[in-house]
């Protein structure tokens, strides 16, 4: 009963989200009553799908296998919340998982726009509900999740073991979540374009979107990049696969987006670039969803024999991008652009942070599709793989590293460049002195590594300089200096520990990639082995059952060089309902560094292959981002942003007075 | 996430097959080895999901990675090694690839957009300057004399 309510609340979203769209873009300039219904309208989706969710949510947690969708993924042997988490561990229930939080965004514009003009308001609730409409539609007509069965199986097919774990239930929701959050200034940047309208306000409201859904994707890929570290068992922890690519494209565009959007709320400047990334930004996203859910990135061929599912996301797709360009093709040239400025400035700092961050997303975009559309026209196979990457986006990164500690040192309108320089100096030289010492200490044959750590520590000493410049650190006294730093406003603090947090990641990346070690061996019980001043012991296997799997569980005693002694649990799984077997690597932290050991194959005299990598400073690398998301967080929290442009009550009766 | 998919689904059809590099492959000689790894890195599992063989648990990339060290015993140079394997398999085998005309778009692409980019900043720039100048009317002659002698007093 409660699945038939559940898809008739998605039948009833979708009716509700195309007469919203039609109502709010036939009658946007109508005084109010227009925004009045959509805002109603939006509540009403978000009401609607988070029922038929809630309906999907109750089948799986109870092990309803008349649900086909649970029969195909789910087992009642599987722990609660890996239950619940398969709702959107396949295509269907992870499509209507992107329409709730589609619809939430809308929901949430709705509550708090309040204070936005009412016109403007009923035209990006109408392009929200324009997106809606077509992703519950796509979602009913080609990837129902309510579909039932009869005879009713007793049994379910489980989940795919490798998804039976913590990273479903964070990471696709968190990513979600940021691909989606972009669909807002999506809708804003078209509303702008259809009313002609653009200002400063616009940049204030745009921006915390931008931020919310920046802050998320960092989250939300961070979050992947370690489950895959853990989970995939060799220890990788990025392989530009089209799949991170998908994620990653946003990011960088959105990036993007959050410092163009910040010259356009200060000076008025950059307002058709502005525009134009976010059409871009949402089109990446939609272009990420497009890549993972039409099945096209497996083959250019299986995506043709089966074209149903791939051609509809791939028109819809066509029709929201191309649709965005031609109407900012035509519209563009209505909004002026202001702001005068000397190249030497914030705002010339930020066109360059724009500029090659632009190029950098196109690297990897035409990296991504290029493979496709080669074998697509001319049926040749090539591989774009890690190594073409690194090369292209990391000689366009590279740059942007050196600049990037300029920046927020930069005045508006004209700065003084070498007077920065001066002021950078100490930062310049520490990072200087830091990479030398790291050398001395551990050498490295690579010849890039130096230069890497260079930039990292750069960047990171960088965002110091920028919080110690700004609290007249030296340059007064240390109780001074001590309350101007805490009086900075907090979108300071968040610029610094977000710049900071990326030099943190570029350390982390540069050195495991430098200083990673490792042991292939075979291993009897009672045999050790040596690493990075490690003493690895093996202990032997024994037999354990979990709940819905068993497992063969190495011991394993590991001495650090200090003497003091940990016990390590690799596992090779396997899984009773679908007989498919993983591995569980053991993962010690010793402070920064990590020590990564793997349970292979039993060898035929007792022994077992054992794979043990020591990783140093690899945590920095997901520090790093979580050091970025805390700062997006921060910078969210800050009132002025959040309470945007100045309502029109307090107005009317400053009017009045 | 699909990628975690893929990667189940292949261990599932490849099930009992060794895992990454295995002790028994690995050369006695530790130049040789490295020069091995090095080369596996950029080699493509054919099989896989953008995953070298030197990663890769498959049956192929162990029988790649075999390949690549009877080569290097043989006395192959690495370029060689390369050249064998895609002579046999083809260019698909490179993770990196060949920069030729089929290829050409895609290395310049970035650098194109990146040039491109730079050229209509610094076009709007001048473009923006001129409209500044353009909207701001020359000073009259009394204006242009009163600045003289602000400048110059002493003239």
């Amino acid at each position: 009963m409660s699945i038939e309510l559940g898809h008739f609340a998605l039948i009833l979203a979708f009716a509700i989200a195309t007469v919203s769209a039609l109502v709010g873009l036939v009658l946007w300039r109508s005084d109010g009553r227009a925004a009045a219904y959509l805002q109603q309208g939006a509540i009403l989706q978000f009401l609607l799908i988070a029922a038929a969710f809630a309906a999907l949510v109750q089948a799986f947690a109870t092990s309803d296998f008349s649900l086909a969708l649970a029969f195909e993924h789910s087992h009642s042997t599987q722990p609660m919340i890996f239950r619940i988490t398969g709702v959107w561990g396949n295509h269907e229930g992870s499509m209507l998982l992107w329409v709730l939080i589609l619809v939430a965004m809308g929901g949430a514009v709705a509550a708090f726009g309040r204070n936005l003009p009412r016109d403007l308001l009923a035209l990006v609730l109408a392009i929200q509900s324009l997106l809606v409409a077509a992703f519950a539609g796509f979602t009913l007509f080609t990837s129902n999740p309510f579909a039932r069965l009869s005879p009713v199986p007793f049994e379910g097919k489980d989940l795919n073991p490798v998804l039976q774990d913590i990273g479903l239930a964070l990471h696709p929701p968190l990513l979600y979540t940021g691909y989606v959050g972009f669909s807002v200034c999506f809708s804003f940047a078209i509303a702008a374009l259809i009313s002609g309208r653009i200002d400063a306000a616009w940049a204030r409201w745009v921006r915390p979107w931008t931020l919310l859904s920046w802050t998320f994707l960092t989250l939300g890929i961070a979050m992947g990049s370690y489950w895959a570290y853990y989970e995939l068992g060799w220890g990788g922890w990025w392989f530009w696969d089209p799949v991170e690519n998908a994620s990653f494209m946003p990011w960088l565009a959105g990036t993007a987006l959050l410092h163009s959007a910040l010259v356009m709320e200060k000076r008025n400047a950059l307002k058709i670039w502005t525009v134009f990334l976010a059409i871009i930004t949402f089109s990446l996203s939609l272009l990420g969803t497009f890549m993972v859910r039409s099945g096209i990135l497996t083959s250019v061929h299986t995506f043709a024999s089966d074209p149903t599912r791939g051609l509809v996301i791939l028109s819809l797709l066509a029709a929201f991008i191309g649709g965005a360009f031609v109407l900012f093709a035509l519209r563009a040239s209505s909004l002026r652009a202001g702001g005068l400025f000397h190249p030497v400035s914030k705002e010339g700092a930020l066109i360059l942070n724009n500029l090659l961050l632009a190029a950098a997303t196109s690297a990897v975009l035409v990296g991504t599709l290029y493979p496709l559309l080669l074998d697509a026209l001319t049926g040749r196979s090539i591989s774009v793989g890690g190594p073409f990457f690194e090369l292209t986006f990391g000689s366009i990164m590279a740059p942007l590293l050196v600049i990037l500690p300029f920046g927020p040192f930069l005045a508006w309108k004209r700065g003084d460049l070498v007077g920065v320089a001066q002021r950078l100096a100490w930062a310049a030289g520490l990072a200087l002195f830091v990479t030398i010492l790291v050398f001395a200490l551990r050498g490295a044959s690579v010849s890039l590594v130096p230069f890497g750590l260079l930039l990292g520590f750069w960047v990171a000493f960088g965002a110091l300089a920028d919080l110690a410049d700004r609290a007249k650190l030296f340059r007064t006294d240390l109780v001074t200096s001590l309350r101007r730093l805490f009086g900075l406003p907090r979108t300071a603090w968040a610029t610094a520990i977000a710049h900071f947090g990326i030099g943190v990641t570029v350390i982390g990346i540069v050195a495991v990639s430098a200083w990673e070690t490792e042991l292939v061996t075979t291993m009897q019980p009672g045999q050790t082995g040596n690493l990075a001043g490690y003493t690895v012991l093996y202990d032997g296997v024994t037999h354990t059952e979990g709940p819905n799997f068993t497992s063969d569980r190495g011991s394993f005693t590991i001495t650090e060089p200090t003497g003091e002694t940990r016990t390590a649990h690799p596992e090779r799984r396997v899984y009773a309902a679908s007989g498919m077997p993983t591995t569980e690597a053991a993962i010690e932290t010793y402070g920064f560094s990590q020590l990564y050991l793997q349970l292979g194959e039993p060898g035929a005299d007792g022994g077992s292959v054992v794979r043990v990598w020591h990783k140093p400073f690899i945590t920095l690398i997901w520090l790093g981002a979580l050091l970025m998301a805390s700062a997006g967080l921060l910078s969210l929290s800050y009132r002025r942003l959040r309470v945007g442009a100045p309502r029109p009550a307090r107005a009317k009766t400053a009017a009045a007075e | 996430m699909r990628r975690l998919i893929l990667a189940a689904t292949l261990a599932l059809s490849l099930l009992g097959s060794a895992l990454a590099v295995n002790p028994d492959e690995m050369l006695a000689d530790p130049a040789l080895e490295a020069r091995a790894r090095a080369i596996s890195a950029n080699l493509r599992c054919l099989v896989c999901q953008n995953q070298s063989i030197d990663d890769s648990d498959a049956e192929l990339a162990r029988d790649l990675r075999i390949i690549v060290r009877e080569r290097l015993v043989a006395g192959d140079s690495d370029e060689a090694v390369t050249q064998y394997l895609v002579d046999r398999y083809g260019e698909f085998v490179l993770l990196s690839p060949v920069l030729a005309p089929h290829t050409l778009l895609l290395w310049i692409a970035a650098p194109v957009v990146l040039l491109i980019g730079g050229m209509a900043v610094l076009a709007g720039a001048r473009r923006r300057r001129k409209a500044a100048l353009a909207a701001e009317p020359p000073l009259s002659e009394a204006e242009a004399a009163a600045l003289r002698e602000l400048e110059e007093p002493d003239r």
